[in-house]
């Protein structure tokens, strides 16, 4: 279990220069039910300190750096993963609670928790018939 | 030894692939030749490999496996993985919904041909962040040699 805690910054903060290297864009599911939003991303080769996540106002940046691969002589002579970093961003809508997002990386895969705001959770609307 | 092992010259979105595809109608086909064992791009797991003097080292990159239920066999030259991805998404019902369903799952299977002086009994495999790395040792009769002069 490694749990990785993102980091919250100011919008006014100036992004980071990394924005303007390629990045390839991970694979993800988003699922939702009535607490909040559960995002499983992809990012095979991403180990746990090279991952970054981060809130800023109502985005969420996901970026991961791929290890480089050891041995230190290794000559490539075939790729399919030809960058070696994962970047991918989500506009989160009003409702999320940005600051009490949960996330775990296992294995190359990202779960990401996002609760719902304690009064955004549904609440059953009676009709009144009258 | 390592032609493109996709369907077609590959590059990262699928949409170029396309374009490829469709000026490989109208020019007359200008990539290299596809392995005999390609696959469509973004097939499950992707795969990078490289060389070094004593090893053929093999990066499948799979995440979210069981590593010790994958099956690696070497025969013939041919070195093939197949598992499978269990799904991390619920049954569907009505309490839960999908947005997004990128990722792949379900069972796999790639073939890689390797050179023939690796060494069948000096394989190992390692999983590490979702990467799964298999290393050939090469035979030691393969592996380059200092000669002294007389």
């Amino acid at each position: 279990m490694s749990d990785v805690q993102p980091t919250h910054t100011k919008q006014d903060v100036t992004r980071n220069t990394n924005q303007d290297t390629r990045a390839l864009l991970p694979r993800v599911d988003v699922l939702e039910d009535d607490a909040g939003i559960t995002l499983l991303a992809d990012l095979p080769g991403v180990p746990k300190d090279q991952l970054e996540l981060k809130v800023e106002g109502d985005a969420l940046l996901i970026e991961g750096v791929i290890a480089p691969f050891t041995p230190e002589t290794l000559e490539p002579v075939y790729a399919e993963v030809r960058l070696p970093r994962y970047r991918r961003s989500f506009t989160l809508s009003r409702e999320l609670d940005a600051s009490r997002i949960d996330a775990n990386l296992k294995d190359g895969v990202l779960t990401l928790r996002i609760p719902k705001q304690a009064h955004a959770q549904p609440r059953r609307i009676s009709v009144q018939v009258g | 030894m390592y032609e493109s092992m996709r369907g077609f010259p590959s590059s990262l979105f699928g949409e170029l692939d396309r374009l490829q595809r469709e000026l490989d109608d109208v020019f007359g086909f200008s990539g290299r030749p596809a392995s005999i064992r390609s696959v469509p791009p973004g097939t499950y797991p992707a795969i990078n490999i490289g060389n070094t003097p004593t090893s053929v080292e093999i990066y499948a990159f799979a995440p979210g496996i069981d590593a010790s239920k994958v099956e690696i066999t070497l025969d013939r030259g041919v070195l093939t993985l197949s598992g499978e991805r269990p799904s991390d998404l619920p049954d569907s019902n009505d309490k839960v919904s999908v947005y997004s369903r990128e990722r792949l799952g379900g069972s796999f299977r790639r073939a890689v041909n390797v050179p023939d002086d690796v060494d069948p009994e000096h394989v190992n495999a390692t999983y590490r962040d979702g990467v799964l790395r298999i290393s050939l040792a090469r035979r030691e009769s393969a592996q380059p040699k200092r000669i002294m002069v007389q």
